[in-house]
């Protein structure tokens, strides 16, 4: 174990997959000092076992309909009671975590990569190339996000996939401007010049030299997001135009809940709860990492 | 008039050269307030430019979007022309440019009247929310960051944190529905969803279209206290979202000021924490603090949206969704774009009042 350790803390790493191995191990142990970034990663972590493990974890089916059951209270059997329809909210609750990561990573998949190749372009070509990008992007910015997406649901129909590629379209621009700030900190460097006057492409620059430097950056931005994407995702499945019925999402659960707040309050309540739980999560860990990944910060909070 | 321009000339510090720094420092200004003004007209253009893809482009039929799929063969025809669909896309753009800029959103599918008269009669609504949202959210969020960063790593600081990270991570939607269930059937706190008691609808002459003013100036104690609890409940969810943001970022602000070099020296004199934390250390965050306040009062009418659906508050909001689950593509594309010029308008606002108030930014 300790010559694990001695390998991995190694000043002089002779590989590149040990140095890379030593980096990793030294930001897992600094962030395993912040209490607040473990509860967070705890949290994440246990929602995608809960996605994963979802078929085991829940106690009744999502979708099976018991009406003599209807709108009873938490009791032992449904440990978060059940809906109008008799269905077990615990074991909808637990599925809906798979509808949650999967909104969040396909817009993190979708948006992230669009924000940081527009971002890095606009950085590295600089001139009218960067003025029309970044006009583009600030235009985008310019609007609530929320709205933007609600109108793009609007023009696109509602749905689970629309309501995916809303939230991306809405995303976006947040990502290029980090990419773009990135991108200017690096573009003058020594080792770029270097590559260049190796006669590498533009392309080959972009893409071997400067994305992968953006990445930290990046990947702090997206877990602080993921939070906001949550929010955004389960406004629009309350209003109605996210994921439709029967799928167990958590804004439309809440939704049809609405009706029964006064008498059954756990119906509404419930699913509320493991949406601030998972979000709150992922703003722990966002911070956690930005506390470690970025030292600028490091002592702020 | 000319004995005003003269006084005021007057009044200006003249020195050897001073008038010629004045006219340099004047044109600066012009320069200035005339680079904002073209920023904010490229940015509403974009703005135009978004709902107009939004409206035109992403539907695969736009008629269909407008009229619905019930709609007779001669009414498709005949919004088709009325759109200007059979024009070029480019012309169609600037058709559109010029009907927002005269005013003139369409017409709402599900209202039958014009959506800009619509936008206008329930805008104060939203208007009076997020008003006092926000100064809950000031009168709470400030002295809690102050607080927070005096007293660094305590209990109390922890927990101000974690209430700052809960305004991230709570739905909006829910927190109402969940006070709904408390304050209003429960403890019978505040009054229910809506603006007023069915019972005192429409007595009062709008005037403001803000119904506390609009009581108060009717004289009419009895309505403005009806009002008062209806919007109490709202008002303090918005109030608690801004509230978690102005009180994260005012204690950062101050967490810079108290590790500067003049605060141990203030405190090394012998002055008072007190006069140290707001006299000291508040003064010079007062103007990041206004930027912070803008965004987050412009970011409490995105708030009211899922607010006023849930408390069926007759504002922007609520008209939105409603044109949204009806598909009234005018109702949702003007609703949008007065959303996003506010928004913007207010952003611009707290950038220009930055740059008068910051000395450096001058």
């Amino acid at each position: 174990m300790a010559t694990t350790r001695d390998w991995l803390l190694d000043d002089s790493p002779s590989s590149r997959l040990q140095a890379r191995l030593g980096r990793s191990y030294r930001l897992a142990r600094a962030l395993s000092r912040n209490p607040l970034a473990m509860v967070g990663a705890i949290i994440v972590a246990t929602l995608i076992l809960v996605a994963l493990f979802a078929p085991w974890i829940a106690t009744h089916s999502p979708i099976g309909q018991d009406l003599a059951m209807r709108l009873k209270p938490p009791s032992w059997d449904n440990w978060m009671g059940t809906d109008e329809l008799g269905r077990d909210i615990w074991s909808r609750v637990v599925y809906g975590a798979r509808i949650t990561l999967m909104i969040v990573a396909l817009v993190a998949v979708l948006a992230a990569p669009v924000g940081l190749v527009i971002g890095a372009v606009a950085g590295y070509f600089g001139g009218w190339v960067d003025r029309i990008l970044m006009g583009i992007t600030d235009i985008f910015l310019s609007m609530p996000k929320l709205i933007l997406a609600l109108a793009f649901v609007a023009a696109l129909g509602p749905g689970i996939q629309n309501a995916i590629i809303a939230i991306a379209i809405a995303t976006w621009p947040g990502y290029a401007r980090i990419a773009r700030a990135e991108t200017l900190t690096i573009r003058n460097s020594e080792f770029v010049s270097a590559v260049e006057l190796q006669g590498a492409s533009s392309f080959r620059v972009i893409v071997n030299h400067i994305l992968p430097l953006c990445t930290s950056s990046m990947i702090i931005r997206v877990t602080l997001d993921m939070a906001g994407i949550i929010l955004t995702a389960a406004g629009l499945g309350f209003i109605g135009l996210g994921a439709q019925p029967p799928l167990p999402e958590w804004g439309a659960m809440i939704s049809r809940g609405r009706s029964f707040i006064l008498d059954q309050w756990w119906v509404a309540t419930m699913p509320g709860f493991a949406i601030v739980i998972v979000s709150l999560g992922f703003c722990f860990l966002g911070d956690g990492l930005r506390d470690v990944l970025d030292p600028k910060h490091g002592d702020r909070q | 008039m000319a004995s005003e321009i003269d006084s005021a000339a007057k009044a200006l510090p003249t020195g050897p050269g001073g008038s010629s720094r004045n006219a340099r420092h004047a044109w600066k200004t012009v320069k200035g307030v005339l680079g904002v003004l073209v920023a904010v007209a490229f940015t509403f253009l974009g703005l135009l430019a978004i709902t107009f893809f939004i409206g035109r482009v992403v539907p695969i039929d736009p008629v269909l979007a407008v009229v619905g799929d019930r709609a007779p063969r001669a009414v498709y025809e005949a919004v088709r022309i009325e759109m200007g669909l059979d024009k070029p896309l480019i012309v169609q753009f600037f058709h559109y440019v010029g009907n927002v800029l005269t005013g003139d959103l369409g017409m709402s599918v599900s209202t039958g009247r014009p959506v800009a008269e619509d936008l206008a009669r329930v805008f104060p609504a939203t208007l009076e929310m997020a008003t006092i949202g926000i100064i809950i959210g000031v009168a709470l969020g400030v002295p809690m960051g102050v607080y927070a960063a005096s007293r660094q790593g305590s209990l109390v600081d922890q927990v101000i944190r974690v209430v700052g990270l809960l305004g991230y991570s709570v739905p909006a939607f829910w927190l109402g529905l969940v006070g709904l269930a408390l304050f209003y059937a429960k403890l019978q706190w505040v009054g229910g969803p809506g603006r007023i008691d069915i019972f005192y609808d429409g007595i009062i002459e709008p005037v403001t279209g803000l119904l506390l003013i609009d009581s108060l100036l009717a004289g009419d104690i009895e309505i403005f206290v009806n009002a008062l609890t209806h919007i109490a409940l709202p008002a303090a969810v918005l109030g608690f979202f801004s509230l978690a943001y102005i009180a994260r970022m005012t204690r950062s602000f101050m967490l810079d000021q108290l590790a500067q070099e003049y605060v141990t020296t203030a405190r090394v004199k012998g002055v008072s924490e007190r006069l140290v934390l707001w006299r000291h250390a508040f003064r010079p965050i007062l103007v990041p603090l206004i930027t912070v306040i803008g965004l987050s009062y412009a970011g409490l009418l995105e708030g009211s949206v899922m607010i006023e659906t849930v408390f069926s508050w007759p504002g922007i909001g609520n008209y939105l969704t409603t044109a949204l689950l009806n598909a009234d593509m005018n109702a949702v594309l003007g609703a949008t774009l007065v959303i996003g010029a506010v928004f913007i308008g207010i952003n611009k606002i707290s950038d220009v009042l930055y740059r008068v108030l910051d000395p450096r930014a001058r």
